[in-house]
C-alpha cells in the first residue's frame, strides 16, 4: 500500500483526534501520522494527554472526536484485529503476580491464540532477549522495578507486533537498564517494527525518536525531528550565568537586555540563548556583569520542551 | 479470526510477508475462541491456588452435609411430628449442593473481579490483546461453570455414599447447581467490575447472600416461613436451583416445574451477562 508519490501508507493516521472524559477534554483535536518503521515520540508535561492518545491508538479507549486509523483500519470497528498486531507497554505494569515470570509470557501469548509449544518457545527466546533467563521460574512480585519493566516489554513482543506502543518504558530504571532497553528497542526497529513511545527523558527522546510531537494541554505544540525542533525553537547555544544574589541577577538581566536572541531569568541563573555562546561570555565581561559562574552549552530538546510547555508546574 | 494470520494486511514488517508454515500454525488457525482463552487463563491461575480453595468449595459443604444430614437429621427423623416425607439427609443434601454453588459463585465474582480492575489491574493487561471486554466477562463465567460443575460432582458422590440420592436423574443435579451459581456470578461480576471499592460487598453478603443461604429452602421448606418471607424466598435464584437439584436427586421433578425453574435461572444469567457486557466495556475501554 502506498500513496501517489510511492510513500508507504502511514501505520497510524489521526485527524482532529479528541478524547473527553465526561466534561473534561484530555485530548483536544490532534493530527499526526506515524510512518512504518519509524520511532515516533509523544512528549509533554504530566496530564498533557499522552497516555490518553496512546490508549486510543491501542484500541482500548474509544475516541470522542475526529478520525483515527491504525493499519488502515478503524479502531472502533476492528479493535480486536488491530490489537492482534500491537505490542503494548502500559504506563503502569499489569503483570500477573499469581504467575511466575515465564508463565506471564506464555499466558499472554495464549491470549493472542498462539499455540502452546510456540508460546513456550517464544517465552524462552524473549527471556534471553531481556536478560531474565535465569529468573524464568521465579515469582514476579519480588523482581526489581526495572526487571518488571523489562518483563512487561518482553510480554508486549510475544505476538511479534508490527507496532509497539511504549508508555514511559524506562521510567524508574537505572542507567544500565535504560541503556539495555534502548539497545533492545533499537534492535526491534532494525527488524522493521514501528515504535511509538512517550517519555519524560529528553535525552531518551533524542536518542530514540526519528520524529516527535510535543503535547501540552491536550494539543500538539509542535512536531518534527529532535534536530528540527531544536533548530526551530532555539539558537545553537545556551549560556548559563549563575548568581548567588537575586538583586545582582535582576540588575544583570537589565544590563544584558538585547544580548543573544532571548534572555530567561531563573531564580539562580540567567539563561541567554544565542548563536554564539562564547561571544555572549565576552560581552558579559565587557559590560561589567560578574556572575559567580558561567557555562556555555548546546541547546537541547529539553530547552525546546521548556520553551513550548513553560517552566511552571501549573496544570493546564 | 484474530487478524494475526498471514492474510492480515502487512504494514510495517517485511518478515511477515513470508510467513513460515510454523508461524501460520502458531498463530491464528487453531486458536480457540477468545472467551475460552480467558477461561484457560483462569484455569492456569487456579492451578496455583486450588489446594487453598478445597476447604471452602468442597470440604465445607461436605461437613455441612454430615452435620446437618447425619447429626441434625437423626433428631428430625426420630421426631413424630416431622413430615418431610423423606429422611432429612435426602432433603438437605441437594439444598447444600445448590447453596455451595451459590457461595463459590459469589466469592469468585466479587473481590477477584474488583481486584483485577482496581488493585492488581491484571484485566488491563488482557485488554491490550485481541481479547475484548465481553470475552473477559464471559471467559470468567465459563471458567466458573467448570469449577462449579467439578465441586458439585464431588459433592454428589459424597451425597450418594451418604444415602442422599434416590434417582439416576441426580447426574443432572450438578448442572442445575452450576446454573444456579451462574445466576449469581454473572450479575455479581457485573456489579463488582463497576465498583471503586469493596464497601458495597459486605451489605450484599450479609443482607442478600446469607439470608438466602438460610431461608431459601436449603435447610427447610420455604412453606414454613411467614408468607411475606416466603414470597421473598421464592424469587431468589437459590430457591429455584435448590428446587431443581432436589427434584433431580429425589426423582420427583415434573417437566413443567423443571422448565419453570430453568427459565427463571436462565433469565437471571441473561440479565447478569447483559449488565456485565456493558459494565466490562465501560470499565475496560474508558
Ligand atoms: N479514565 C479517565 N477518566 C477521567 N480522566 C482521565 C482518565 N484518564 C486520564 N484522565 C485525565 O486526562 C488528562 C490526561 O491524562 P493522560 O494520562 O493522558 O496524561 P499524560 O500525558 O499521560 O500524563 P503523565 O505524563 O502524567 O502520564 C489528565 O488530566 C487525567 O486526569
Ligand atoms: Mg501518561
Amino acid at each position: 500500500m502506498a500513496d501517489d508519490e510511492g510513500r508507504p501508507e502511514p501505520v497510524v493516521r489521526a485527524t482532529g483526534l479528541g478524547k473527553r472524559y465526561g466534561d473534561f477534554t484530555a485530548v483536544d483535536g490532534i493530527d499526526f501520522e506515524i510512518r512504518p518503521g519509524e520511532a515516533f515520540g509523544f512528549l509533554g508535561p504530566n496530564g498533557a494527554g499522552k497516555s490518553s492518545t496512546m490508549r486510543m491508538v491501542g484500541c482500548v479507549s474509544p475516541r470522542t472526536a475526529g478520525h483515527l486509523e491504525v493499519f488502515g483500519l478503524d479502531p472502533s470497528v476492528d479493535g480486536s484485529t488491530i490489537r492482534a498486531r500491537l505490542g503494548v507497554v502500559p504506563q503502569d505494569d499489569t503483570l500477573d503476580i499469581g504467575l511466575n515470570v515465564r508463565e506471564n509470557l506464555i499466558v499472554y501469548a495464549r491470549f493472542f491464540g498462539i499455540a502452546r509449544a510456540e508460546a513456550a518457545r517464544r517465552a524462552d527466546e524473549l527471556l534471553d532477549f531481556i536478560q531474565l533467563g535465569d529468573r524464568a521460574r521465579d515469582p514476579v512480585e519480588p523482581l526489581s522495578g526495572g526487571m518488571k519493566r523489562r518483563l512487561t516489554i518482553a510480554r508486549a513482543l510475544v505476538n511479534r507486533p508490527d507496532l509497539v506502543l511504549l508508555d514511559e518504558p524506562t521510567t524508574g530504571l537505572d542507567p544500565q537498564a535504560r541503556h539495555l532497553l534502548w539497545e533492545r528497542l533499537y534492535r526491534l526497529k532494525q527488524r522493521g517494527a514501528t515504535l511509538v513511545l512517550t517519555t519524560h527523558y529528553m535525552d531518551e527522546a533524542e536518542q530514540l525518536c526519528d520524529r516527535l510531537v510535543i503535547m501540552d494541554g491536550g494539543r500538539i505544540a509542535d512536531e518534527g525531528s529532535p534536530r528540527q525542533l531544536i533548530e526551530r525553537h532555539c539558537p545553537r547555544d545556551v549560556v548559563e550565568l549563575r548568581f548567588t544574589d537575586g538583586d545582582r541577577l535582576a540588575e544583570a538581566a537589565t544590563t544584558m537586555a538585547g544580548a543573544g536572541h532571548h534572555i530567561e531569568p531563573l531564580p539562580d541563573r540567567l539563561l541567554v540563548y544565542a548563536d554564539d555562546g562564547e561571544r555572549v561570555v565576552d560581552q558579559v565581561e565587557a559590560v561589567g556583569v560578574h556572575p559567580t559562574g558561567s557555562l556555555v552549552r548546546r541547546s537541547t530538546l529539553e530547552d525546546v520542551f521548556l520553551r513550548l510547555t513553560g517552566r511552571s508546574l501549573v496544570e493546564a | 479470526m484474530t487478524g494475526t494470520g498471514p492474510s492480515a494486511p502487512s504494514t510495517g514488517r517485511s518478515e511477515r510477508d513470508g510467513v513460515s508454515p510454523e508461524e501460520a500454525a502458531a498463530v491464528g488457525h487453531r486458536s480457540p475462541p477468545r472467551f475460552l482463552r480467558v477461561a484457560e487463563y483462569h484455569a492456569r491461575l487456579y492451578r496455583r491456588v486450588w489446594r487453598g480453595t478445597l476447604v471452602s468449595t468442597i470440604l465445607g459443604p461436605i461437613l455441612y452435609l454430615v452435620a446437618m444430614g447425619v447429626g441434625v437429621g437423626t433428631l428430625i427423623d426420630d421426631s413424630p411430628t416431622a413430615d418431610l416425607g423423606v429422611p432429612y439427609v435426602q432433603f438437605v443434601a441437594p439444598g447444600m449442593m445448590a447453596a455451595a454453588a451459590m457461595q463459590t459463585a459469589v466469592a469468585q465474582s466479587l473481590y477477584p473481579v474488583l481486584a483485577s480492575v482496581k488493585w492488581i489491574r491484571t484485566a488491563y493487561g488482557l485488554i491490550a490483546t485481541p481479547l475484548r471486554p465481553i470475552d473477559i466477562a464471559i471467559g470468567l463465567q465459563a471458567w466458573l461453570v467448570v469449577q462449579l460443575l467439578a465441586a458439585a460432582t464431588v459433592f454428589l458422590a459424597v451425597a450418594g455414599v451418604a444415602g442422599a440420592v434416590r434417582s439416576p436423574l441426580a447426574v443432572l443435579a450438578p448442572f442445575a447447581a452450576a446454573l444456579g451459581g451462574l445466576a449469581y456470578s454473572a450479575g455479581g461480576a457485573a456489579w463488582a467490575v463497576s465498583r471503586e471499592s469493596e464497601q458495597s460487598f459486605q451489605p450484599i453478603l450479609r443482607l442478600g447472600i446469607l439470608p438466602s443461604f438460610l431461608l431459601s429452602g436449603t435447610f427447610f421448606p420455604v412453606s414454613q416461613l411467614p408468607a411475606a418471607l416466603e414470597a421473598l424466598a421464592v424469587v431468589t435464584p437459590l430457591w429455584h436451583s435448590v428446587s431443581l437439584v432436589r427434584g433431580l436427586t429425589a426423582g420427583t421433578l415434573g417437566g413443567a416445574a423443571a422448565a419453570g425453574h430453568v427459565a427463571v435461572l436462565v433469565a437471571y444469567v441473561a440479565v447478569g451477562l447483559a449488565a456485565g457486557a456493558r459494565a466490562y466495556e465501560r470499565r475496560l475501554h474508558p
